[in-house]
């Protein structure tokens, strides 16, 4: 029986005085895979902005036993809780290694970021050959898989992940899937997956949420999912 | 033909004070988007801060040292009290707190330290260095001041974590509380380094303009100038700004059209650069998306 | 700031406007000669405000220059009644005219440049006036450093409906009658097309040009008649005062302005009294307080009011407008 590592219960959320999420229950198990599904505006983004306090909330947000519904972002992070969020975040002015560093940044044994950094060469070759290039021109892949690699760097417990194949192309995305999958097995990090690519989101993950409208409408095993009526039609096409 | 080097030699060491002035309008401007009016009132608080220790009977290294972290300090304190409250406000509205702020210092400097004009000691010889005619011991001096600084600017900016962390939060604030760094306290320390840097403007100005409370409302113009000359967002522009700035001033003034209405022609030349380079010469033009 | 007009432009309720100015009729006759001077140099600071206003409230331009626009009303007041014997009356619409001409021309190149440009540029024009009017080879014309003395003109009456009218009294209702004007004259603009025109240019200037609007035009006409209005009311100062010099005309005059602006109440037309009120009184209340550090005192309620009052004085009373009416949306 695994551990809850976050436990979100009567979430309220939304942007000055329009409220977008109206109550949400959900929980993530440790070590899982848990994705989050929806259309577009159902209010997947806005949940994650939520969850690292990005934006005001209501509702109580427990991880690892420990309330962060009143904590800032920058200690969130602190606590292990990386986000990845829509658009990317790089930083484009710097350089591709220096995002990494910055990922790193509230770690204090920095041998260990070091290596971390070298492993994340290892993951990316990619962004190991454009180590010192300008972050703002990469290419759209490589941009996704740089955030990825800067939330690593924080060697965080859970990992917040907006709509990574968004923009990619379908080889790449499969590419990042893997590395998730990876990075999930090896490194033991939880993540949450917020996906429009319901089918590739069901396949990885073996949790999942479905969202309407601020609202969560259907909740479970991925499997069970994908084989429900209205989300095949909706969300799988078939 | 020795007095035209020397006016340019003089140029670019007042032009190193304009570059440090400009690269703190600069480092503010990069992280919030405001022009800080008050920086020059900021400097001037702080060489009266030394000018106070100096006559206490400090050492002017011991007493230099002590004004650049006392500068430092009021400078975090400032941003963390007075311009926290406002961070999201009007442009208009901060505008006016920076106003506030520049008339307070202001004031409370004219106040504390009166009004009359008071001598600054240069701690460099008053013999022309090796023998040289077209250049004063203070000038060289000043000019190596500044050239220090900035290269003890660019180091922390380019090779130490917390530099590397202020450059990102400056750029992208959310992305930067998304790897922990505190975005508040990184606008706290720029503001804290930005009244350190005018302190030592102030300090290296001081000498030959004089100490008052309003000797740097000119300068900050200039700096204000340079910084737009050289592009708002570009700190090394902004410090070629402040050297071609003040050659421009000196050049002027001593051949073209005396002291008189330099500072009018000056912004002149200025503002016709700026009507045909309008990001400045070394600004980034950004083609937004309609 | 709001992206059309604020309502309490739209519903002023007329009862208000009539009893004040009744009450700013009438007040002249309770109160010192002093006074009334100092309530007719807060009506001339009120126009300037106006005049600030339309530029950088509703046509989202900035001048940190505008005291320069002062100082160019004025000094063709003063040149016009002392050179040419001109009566002080005839010279407020001339004044009105240079300015609008000089400010439309200094609008034309200056459009080019936004935001923080357009200030330095704003700056630079306040900062090179009082040097040029100091400048030797003028002289001949502006005086120079001692500036221009006028006469101050008496009043054509001895009295107004039995009451005592004296040169103060006197100037204080021309004032009052010119400042009427030009409110109404600012009124209709920001109302019609020219303010329609503005505020698209402001919020959305891209658009806006895409719709037809010839945007360099309406820039360059938005500074030309915030200069009028300033120039309107330096012109008026000038016979006030009866004096004008360089040292009178600095850069801290500008930024005063916009100060003054900004405290009233931007985008509010009753917001320009409000901020003229301030500027004229409140150094003199920061005075009483310290009058060690008055600046200082200045300075920190700048700064309260910004913290109180984000939207102006004007933005205060209309929030209170609004709880007191609840029933009106």
């Amino acid at each position: 029986m695994s551990r809850t590592l976050l436990q979100v219960t009567d979430l309220h959320a939304g942007y000055g005085a329009t409220e977008v999420l109206h109550g949400l229950t959900m929980h993530i198990e440790e070590g899982s895979i848990t994705t989050l599904l929806g259309a577009n505006g159902a209010g997947k983004t806005t949940t994650l902005r939520a969850l690292s306090k990005m934006i005001k909330v209501r509702g109580q947000i427990q991880f690892d036993g420990q309330a962060i519904e009143g904590k800032s972002t920058e200690d969130i992070v602190r606590l292990g809780v990386a986000h990845v969020p829509d658009g990317r975040g790089t930083f484009g002015s710097l350089s591709t290694e220096e995002n990494l560093q910055l990922g790193s940044y509230t770690r204090k044994n920095k041998q260990e970021s070091a290596l971390d950094q070298e492993k994340m060469y290892t993951y990316f070759p990619r962004l190991k050959e454009r180590r010192q290039q300008q972050a703002g021109t990469l290419s759209g892949g490589e941009q996704q898989m740089l955030a990825i690699a800067r939330a690593l760097m924080l060697r965080p417990r859970l990992l917040l992940m907006d709509e990574p194949s968004f923009g990619l192309a379908p080889l790449i995305v499969r590419e990042i899937f893997d590395i998730m999958r990876t990075i999930n097995q090896v490194d033991k990090v939880t993540i949450l997956l917020v996906e429009q690519n319901a089918a590739m989101a069901l396949d990885l993950a073996k949790h999942a949420y479905l969202l309407e409208t601020g609202k969560l409408v259907l909740s479970g095993l991925s499997e069970d999912l994908k084989k429900d009526e209205a989300v095949r039609r909706s969300y799988l096409g078939h | 033909m020795e007095t035209f080097i020397h006016q340019v030699v003089a140029g670019i060491a007042t032009g190193g004070v304009y570059a440090s002035m400009a690269l703190a309008l600069v480092m503010i401007y990069q992280s919030t988007h405001h022009i800080n009016f008050a920086q020059g009132e900021l400097a001037m608080f702080a060489t009266y801060m030394s000018w106070t220790l100096i006559n206490a009977g400090v050492s002017y290294w011991l007493a230099f040292t002590c004004t650049i972290l006392l500068a430092f300090a009021l400078g975090v304190l400032i941003q963390r009290i007075i311009i926290r409250p406002v961070e999201n406000a009007p442009v208009l509205n901060i505008v006016v707190v920076f106003i506030g702020l520049l008339v307070i210092l202001n004031s409370i400097a004219g106040w504390v330290f009166t009004y009359t004009i008071k001598a600054f000691p240069s701690p460099f010889p008053k013999e022309p260095p090796f023998g040289l005619h077209f250049i004063s011991s203070h000038e060289l001096g000043s000019i190596g001041v500044t050239f220090v600084l900035l290269l003890l600017l660019f180091g922390f900016f380019k090779f130490t974590p917390l530099g590397l962390a202020m450059r990102a939060a400056a750029q992208n604030p959310d992305s930067s509380r998304l790897v922990g760094i505190r975005v508040g306290w990184m606008l706290a320390l720029g503001w804290g380094l930005a009244a350190a840097i005018g302190s030592v403007a102030g300090m290296m100005i001081a000498p030959v303009v004089f100490l008052d409370p309003n000797m740097m409302s000119g300068i900050l113009l200039y700096a204000f100038a340079a910084a737009l000359v050289g592009g708002i967002d570009s700190p090394g522009g902004a410090v070629l700004g402040g050297f071609i700035v003040g050659i421009l001033e000196n050049i002027l003034g001593a051949y073209v059209i005396g002291t008189e209405l330099k500072l009018s022609v000056a912004l002149v030349l200025i503002i016709v650069v700026l009507t045909i380079k309008p990001a400045g010469l070394f600004g980034k033009v950004i083609v937004s998306r309609v | 700031m709001s992206s059309n007009l604020s309502s309490h432009e739209k519903a002023t309720p007329w009862i208000w406007l009539v009893l004040g100015l009744l009450g700013a009729c009438a007040l002249p006759f309770f109160i010192s000669n002093y006074h009334v001077f100092q309530l007719s140099m807060v009506l001339t600071y009120a126009i300037a405000l106006v005049g600030l206003n339309i530029l950088i409230g509703y046509s989202g331009q900035i001048s940190l220059g505008h005291g320069a626009f002062l100082a160019i009303g004025a000094y063709t007041t003063a040149i016009l009644m002392d050179k040419a014997d001109m009566p002080y009356w005839m010279t407020i619409p001339i004044a009105a005219a240079v300015c609008l001409v000089v400010g439309f021309l200094f609008g034309l190149p200056a459009l080019r440049l936004e935001g923080h440009y357009l200030a330095l540029a704003t700056f630079a024009l306040a900062v090179a006036l009082p040097q040029l009017l100091k400048f030797k080879h003028l002289e001949f014309l502006t005086g120079g450093v001692q500036g221009i003395v006028i006469m101050k003109p008496e009043a054509p009456w001895e009295t107004l409906f039995g009451l005592k009218l004296n040169a103060d009294r006197w100037l204080y209702f021309f004032t009052l009658a010119v400042t009427v004007v030009m409110f109404v004259i600012g009124w209709n603009l920001i109302r019609g097309r020219v303010g329609r025109a503005l505020i698209a240019i402001r919020d959305q200037p891209i658009a806006a040009a895409s719709m037809g609007i010839d945007t360099p035009l309406y820039k360059s006409l938005a500074f030309g008649v915030s200069a009028m209005f300033t120039g309107v009311a330096g012109a008026l100062s000038a016979i006030l005062v009866a004096f004008v010099a360089p040292d009178s005309f600095t850069v801290f005059l500008s930024i005063t302005l916009m100060v003054g602006m900004v405290i009233g109440g931007v985008t509010s037309l009753p917001g320009a009294l409000y901020g003229a009120l301030f500027i004229q009184f409140i150094p003199n209340i920061a005075d009483q307080i310290s009058k060690a550090a008055p600046w200082a005192i200045y300075g920190t309620m700048l700064i309260l009011f910004m913290y109180a009052m984000p939207t102006g004085i004007a933005g205060l009373f209309h929030l209170i407008g609004r709880k007191l009416r609840p029933t009106h949306p």
